[in-house]
C-alpha cells in the first residue's frame, strides 16, 4: 500500500515536472527558433568554416588541393590586379554611399513637401528598387552601348557633349557607370528612410524656430540634421557592406573591366574561382569582405546599444 | 501680387523641377526598356529615327522570345521559388520573431544577435564553399538548391521585421487567453498572429522579392537552362556570345520586372510603412 502510494507521488511529481518543462517558455522558445538556427548553423556558419579553410588551401577545380596556410593572402596582397581591386572597391563605396546620402536628403526633403499625387510619386521613386537589379542593369547596359547609346544621343541632342562617350569602354568612365548605375539603384532605400525620418520629427520645432527667427538653412542644420542622425547613421551602415560586396551592377555592366578598372572583391572572387577555377585563391579574396563587415558589425552595434 | 508670384517661382524651381528630374532619372530606364520592347528590329538598331519614340509598335520581340526560348519556364522558376521560399521564410520568421519578443529564455539575445549579423552577411562572402555544400547535399543545378538557400538570407530579415511587430502589440490579450486554457502557441496562432497582420504580409512580400530578384547564387549553383531563373536566365540564356539582342532582352526583362513592380502598387501602403518601421527600429 505503502509502496504504491509512494510511486504514485512519484509518477505525480514527474508529470509536474513534465509539465512544468513543456509549459515553460524555455522549451517553447528553443522549439519556435529550432527551423532558424539549424538553417544558420548549415548553411551560414558551416559554409564560412569552410571559406576559411578553403582560402587556405590551393584547391582548383576538380582537385582537392592541400593546405598551404596563408599562401594566397601573401599572393593575394602582392598581386597588382587585387590591389587594384582593393582600391576600386574604395572608390566605388565611398562614391556611391556618398552619393546616395547627398541625393537621398534632397529626395527625400522634396518628398516630404506638400506635392501633388504624393503616393504616385513615391512609388515612382522607389521602382529601381524594387525591380530585379540583374534586368534592369541590362537596361543600363543598352542605354551606354557603344554604337545606340541613348544617353549620347540625348546628350548630344542638347548639346551638353561634343563627341560621343565611351561609356563602358574606357577606364574612367567605366567607373563613372558604374557609380551612376547603383546611385540609381540604391538612392530610393536611402530616400524613403530619410522620408520616413523626417515624418516623425514634430512640425511645432519648425513653427518654434520660425518664430525665433531662423531662416530655412539654419532650421535644417539645427533640427533637421541632428534629429535625423540615427536613420542616417542605420541606412548609410547598411549601404556600406552591401555596396562594398556589391556583384551584379559589375558583373553585367563591365565585368570588371574594362582592363580590370571596375573589378571589385565580388566580381574577382567568381572570376578567379568559377571562371579560371582556382577555388582557393577565390575564397581568399571573397573572405577579405570579412574585415568589412566586422566594422561595419561593430559600428551598427556600438550605435544601436546607445539608443 | 508679387509676393504670390515670387512664391510660385519658388516652389516651381524650389520643389517642382528638381523633384520632375529625380522622376526623370528613376524612371527614364524602366521608359526605354518599355520602348525597347515594342520596336522591331530595323527600327531598334536606326540611328536616324527619333529613338525616344516608336514609329511602328510591334509584339515580335515577345513573339520570337515566347516561341524561340524558354521563357515560360524561366517565369514559372522565379514564381516557384519566390513563393515557397516567401512562404518558408515568413513561417520560420514568425517562429523566431514571436519567441524573441514574448518569450525568456537562456540564450535568446545571443540568437536574437545572431539574426541581426545574419542580416548583414552579404552573399558574397560565403558563395564559392556554399556551392560545395549545396553539392554535397546533391542540389547543385536543381531549383532547390534556391529553395533550400534563400531562407538564410530571408529568414534573419523576415525575423527582425516581425519582432519589432509583435513588440508593438499589448500582451494583456494573449495572456488573458493562456489564463482561459489557451497554450502559448495557440495564444500566438489565435491572438497575436491576426493582430500582426500588415508585418506579416510586408515580410511575406519583401521576401518574394528578395527571392525573385536575387543573382549570386541563382547564378554560382545553376548552369542547366531549364533550372534557371529569370533574374539569370535573361542576362546569360539571351546573351549568346558577343550577339545582343537587344529586343528581345528588353522584352524579358520588361516580363521580369512587372511582377514584383504589380505587387508593390498593390501592397504600396504596406511596403512604406514596413519600410519606415525596419529604418526606424532596425
Amino acid at each position: 500500500m505503502e509502496t504504491i502510494t509512494l510511486a504514485e507521488g512519484v509518477l505525480v511529481r514527474r508529470e509536474a515536472w513534465y509539465r512544468r518543462f513543456v509549459k515553460s517558455e524555455a522549451l517553447t522558445g528553443y522549439f519556435l527558433i529550432s527551423p532558424a538556427v539549424f538553417l544558420m548553423l548549415v548553411l551560414l556558419a558551416y559554409p564560412f568554416v569552410l571559406a576559411v579553410y578553403i582560402s587556405m588551401t590551393d584547391r582548383v577545380l576538380g582537385e582537392s588541393g592541400k593546405f598551404v596556410w596563408f599562401t594566397n593572402y601573401i599572393k593575394l596582397v602582392q598581386d597588382p590586379i587585387f590591389r587594384n581591386t582593393v582600391w576600386n572597391s574604395f572608390v566605388y563605396t565611398f562614391a556611391t554611399v556618398f552619393l546616395k546620402m547627398f541625393l537621398g536628403i534632397i529626395l527625400a526633403l522634396l518628398l516630404n513637401q506638400d506635392i501633388p499625387a504624393r503616393n504616385l510619386i513615391r512609388g515612382a521613386i522607389l521602382l529601381p528598387w524594387i525591380v530585379p537589379t540583374s534586368l534592369s542593369v541590362l537596361t543600363w547596359l543598352w542605354m551606354f552601348d557603344s554604337l545606340f547609346s541613348v544617353v549620347n544621343y540625348i546628350l548630344l541632342g542638347v548639346g551638353l557633349i561634343s563627341r560621343k562617350i565611351q561609356w563602358l569602354g574606357d577606364p574612367t568612365w567605366a567607373m563613372v557607370s558604374v557609380i551612376i548605375v547603383n546611385t540609381w539603384r540604391g538612392l530610393p532605400f536611402f530616400a524613403i528612410s530619410f522620408l520616413a525620418g523626417l515624418m516623425t520629427i514634430p512640425r511645432e520645432l519648425y513653427e518654434a524656430a520660425e518664430v525665433d527667427g531662423a531662416k530655412r538653412f539654419r532650421q535644417f542644420w539645427h533640427i533637421t540634421v541632428p534629429l535625423l542622425q540615427p536613420v542616417i547613421a542605420v541606412v548609410v551602415l547598411f549601404s556600406t557592406i552591401w555596396t562594398f560586396a556589391d556583384f551584379q551592377i559589375v558583373y553585367i555592366l563591365t565585368h570588371g573591366g574594362p582592363l580590370n578598372a571596375t573589378q571589385i572583391f565580388a566580381t574577382l572572387a567568381y572570376d578567379v574561382a568559377l571562371v579560371a577555377g582556382r577555388i582557393g585563391e577565390g575564397s581568399a579574396v571573397s573572405l577579405f569582405l570579412f574585415p568589412a563587415l566586422l566594422v561595419v558589425i561593430m559600428f551598427m552595434l556600438k550605435y544601436l546599444r546607445r539608443e | 501680387m508679387r509676393r504670390k508670384r515670387l512664391r510660385t517661382l519658388q516652389r516651381v524651381f524650389g520643389v517642382y523641377l528638381p523633384l520632375a528630374a529625380f522622376i526623370l532619372f528613376a524612371l527614364f530606364p524602366f521608359y526605354w526598356m518599355l520602348i525597347s520592347s515594342f520596336k522591331g528590329n530595323p527600327e531598334l538598331y536606326d540611328l536616324k529615327a527619333n529613338r525616344l519614340w516608336i514609329e511602328h509598335p510591334t509584339l515580335d520581340q515577345f513573339r520570337d522570345l515566347f516561341a524561340k526560348t524558354e521563357i515560360v519556364r524561366w517565369l514559372f522558376n522565379s514564381f516557384f521559388v519566390s513563393f515557397l521560399t516567401a512562404g518558408l521564410s515568413m513561417t520560420f520568421g514568425v517562429m523566431a520573431g514571436y519567441a524573441l519578443a514574448r518569450l525568456k529564455f537562456p540564450g535568446a539575445q545571443a540568437f536574437g544577435l545572431a539574426t541581426f549579423i545574419t542580416y548583414l552577411v552579404p552573399t558574397t562572402l560565403i558563395f564559392i564553399p556554399l556551392a560545395r555544400v549545396v553539392t554535397q547535399f546533391g542540389l547543385s543545378n536543381s531549383i532547390w538548391a534556391l529553395v533550400v538557400t534563400y531562407p538564410t538570407f530571408l529568414i534573419p530579415f523576415c525575423t527582425w521585421m516581425l519582432i519589432a511587430y509583435f513588440k508593438s502589440i499589448p500582451k494583456d490579450m494573449e495572456e488573458c487567453a493562456m489564463i482561459d486554457g489557451c497554450s502559448r502557441i495557440g495564444a500566438m496562432v489565435r491572438i497575436v498572429l491576426p493582430m500582426a497582420i500588415p508585418g506579416v504580409i510586408f515580410s511575406a512580400m519583401f521576401g518574394f522579392t528578395l527571392s525573385w530578384n536575387e543573382f549570386v547564387y541563382a547564378l554560382t549553383f545553376i548552369s542547366d537552362p531549364a533550372q534557371k531563373t529569370m533574374s539569370v536566365a535573361v542576362p546569360t540564356e539571351l546573351i549568346r556570345g558577343d550577339a545582343y539582342f537587344w529586343g528581345e532582352l528588353m522584352a524579358a526583362s520588361l516580363l521580369g520586372s512587372v511582377p514584383v513592380a504589380l505587387l508593390y502598387s498593390f501592397f504600396m501602403d504596406y511596403f512604406v510603412s514596413g519600410l519606415t518601421a525596419g529604418a526606424l527600429k532596425g
